[in-house]
């Protein structure tokens, strides 16, 4: 294994101080118990909104804290959930008095440990409401969740929640845009290669020279199937259909198309695969009024891609055009 | 006759001994169907229990148990973390302003703490979690102490019904948690979760026994 990385037991702490080295001028890090935060909470009379999950996945979540976004975020172990005892300490450090809203992708470890400090700061006398995301189109149950993962739409979710936040919205109206944000969206990924986990030292699944796995979740988990390599268009054809099935995405739709690459994939590619998503769609007479191409919800170094389709409001759409200022995301700002 | 601080904080160090000194066992039972880290989580999580516990002064049974289960949620992690904390910090709640347990007091918190597990992690019996023994164990229990007799009695038949629940999961097909996704190959396996568990009546036992 071949890491930028000094002892591997250190890793989680040792990203939080290089965060905090980095970004003091918009975060805050508690390195006891581990969360970052934006560095002018608690914002008094905004809704705030937390969010977190294993470590591995930067620049999700705590990459998206900031202005227009995320107030906390709590890493926990790689491809670990964060422990009831950070999330209830951030949920107090960035309440603002109007409650908070927990943003909690499907995994059960993550459900588990999110329901636990949601109760405990609700005994605190502050008001939580957690949404789930569960996006993911590939399986139905898998490795760590029960149910359909939670991914690539979390991103989406957590910018268009925080501008809505920011706007003024209550607690009740902020976690029914993040409801219908994650209704309204779909996900798919795949990956050429698998990771390794820092204090495992090994890949986290075999993967053959030629082979890749369609379906494929963010900590390696399998997918629909495992098949031979094929060249991008095909790749993203599979990929695009077995989405827009699922919704079902309909011609005169308006979406946001979203290519994410899993860590290890090069821009180049991520623009191959792109241009393959746009004739599909086009193909199919669903409009395209936003896009990101990028690295945002990662797997570590995986090799692969996802694909996530929103279909969007005008509602959705100027949330997602106002300003932002997080190190992983930021424009207007 | 009934539970004292001592004998509560007894049931905490017996649950800490048990649980490092089965610890390779409860980690090769969840290497069989899980993870593989049941016992290195559960034994990291006791093992930071017990200075937080030892330097408590001047505490009642309900700050004890309020302190065990902050501890586990922060150090166990993974689902065990969340349940197990859910367990000790309901019985605290049901221990609240008491400076001893009558044993009716302490099987209506055991009942109230299985109860609670069940409600965090939604598992019903033969699910193959740890519900599948500490469920019978709390029932037992209740039904002994309702029928007159002895608390040491109607903890061992507690500990006998958590021990046969725990090896009834063995031919159980994983419902919930990690192992079912598993599916039929987590048939023929002992649950992690419901060995420990059976661990912890086993503690329980031994520790209210003295003195009772």
């Amino acid at each position: 294994m071949k890491k930028l990385i000094n002892n591997p037991e250190n890793v989680v702490r040792e990203e939080l101080e290089g965060i905090a080295a980095a970004h003091s001028d918009r975060l805050r890090v508690s390195l006891d118990p581990y969360y970052v935060m934006r560095s002018d909470a608690p914002v008094k009379g905004k809704v705030a909104i937390v969010s977190g999950g294993g470590s591995g996945h930067e620049p999700m979540h705590g990459g998206f804290v900031g202005d227009g976004m995320l107030d906390a975020a709590c890493p926990g172990e790689v491809f670990t959930s964060p422990t009831p005892d950070q999330i209830l300490a951030a949920t107090k450090a960035v309440s603002g008095g109007s409650g908070v809203l927990h943003i909690v992708k499907n995994y059960t470890g993550d459900i588990l440990n999110f329901e636990m400090a949601a109760d405990l700061a609700k005994e605190e006398g502050i008001e939580v409401e957690a949404v789930v995301t569960n996006d993911d189109v590939a399986v139905q149950d898998s490795l760590y969740t029960a149910g359909r993962r939670g991914v690539g739409v979390t991103v989406l979710a957590e910018k268009i929640c925080g501008a809505a936040a920011k706007a003024g919205k209550n607690l009740s109206e902020v976690a029914e845009l993040c409801r219908k944000v994650n209704s309204e969206g779909r996900t798919m990924g795949m990956a050429l290669t698998s990771c390794t986990v820092p204090a495992a030292g090994k890949p986290t699944f075999e993967l053959g020279e030629d082979e890749m796995e369609i379906g494929v979740g963010i900590h390696g988990e399998p997918g629909r199937q495992r098949r031979k390599v094929a060249p991008a268009d095909e790749i993203v054809d599979l990929m695009a259909t077995a989405i827009t099935d699922d919704l079902p995405f309909k011609t005169g739709d308006r979406v946001l198309a979203f290519v994410n690459g899993m860590g290890g994939t090069p821009l180049i590619e991520l623009y191959i695969v792109y241009r393959a998503l746009d004739k599909f769609l086009k193909g199919r007479g669903i409009r395209v009024e936003r896009n990101l191409i990028g690295s945002y919800i990662t797997s570590l170094e995986m090799a692969g891609c996802s694909i996530t389709l929103l279909r969007l409001d005008d509602e959705m759409l100027g949330y997602w055009d106002a300003p932002v200022n997080t190190p992983g995301l930021r424009w207007g700002a | 006759m009934g539970v004292t601080y001592e004998q509560a904080q007894a049931l905490i160090a017996n649950f800490a001994a048990a649980v490092a000194t089965n610890k390779e066992y409860l980690t090769e039972l969840d290497s069989a169907i899980g993870d593989g880290d049941h016992g290195i989580n559960m034994d990291r999580g006791m093992r930071a229990v017990m200075p937080k516990v030892e330097a408590l002064s001047g505490a009642d049974i309900s700050t004890l148990f309020r302190t065990v289960a902050m501890t586990l949620i922060s150090t166990v992690g993974g689902a065990s973390g969340p349940l197990y904390g859910t367990l000790f910090l309901q019985l605290g709640t049901s221990s609240k302003g008491t400076v001893e347990l009558a044993p009716s007091d302490w099987s209506e918190g055991l009942s109230a703490a299985v109860a609670a597990v069940q409600s965090r992690g939604k598992a019903v019996p033969h699910d193959k979690t740890m519900i599948d023994a500490l469920l019978p164990a709390s029932q037992a229990l209740a039904a002994r102490l309702a029928a007159g007799d002895d608390f040491v009695s109607c903890l061992a038949a507690a500990e006998e019904e958590a021990h046969q629940g725990a090896l009834a999961t063995i031919p159980l097909v994983a419902r919930r948690g990690r192992a079912s996704y598993l599916g039929e190959r987590s048939a023929g396996h002992q649950d992690p979760g419901a060995t420990s568990s059976w661990l912890l009546m086993t503690a329980t036992r031994e520790a209210f026994a003295k003195g009772n």
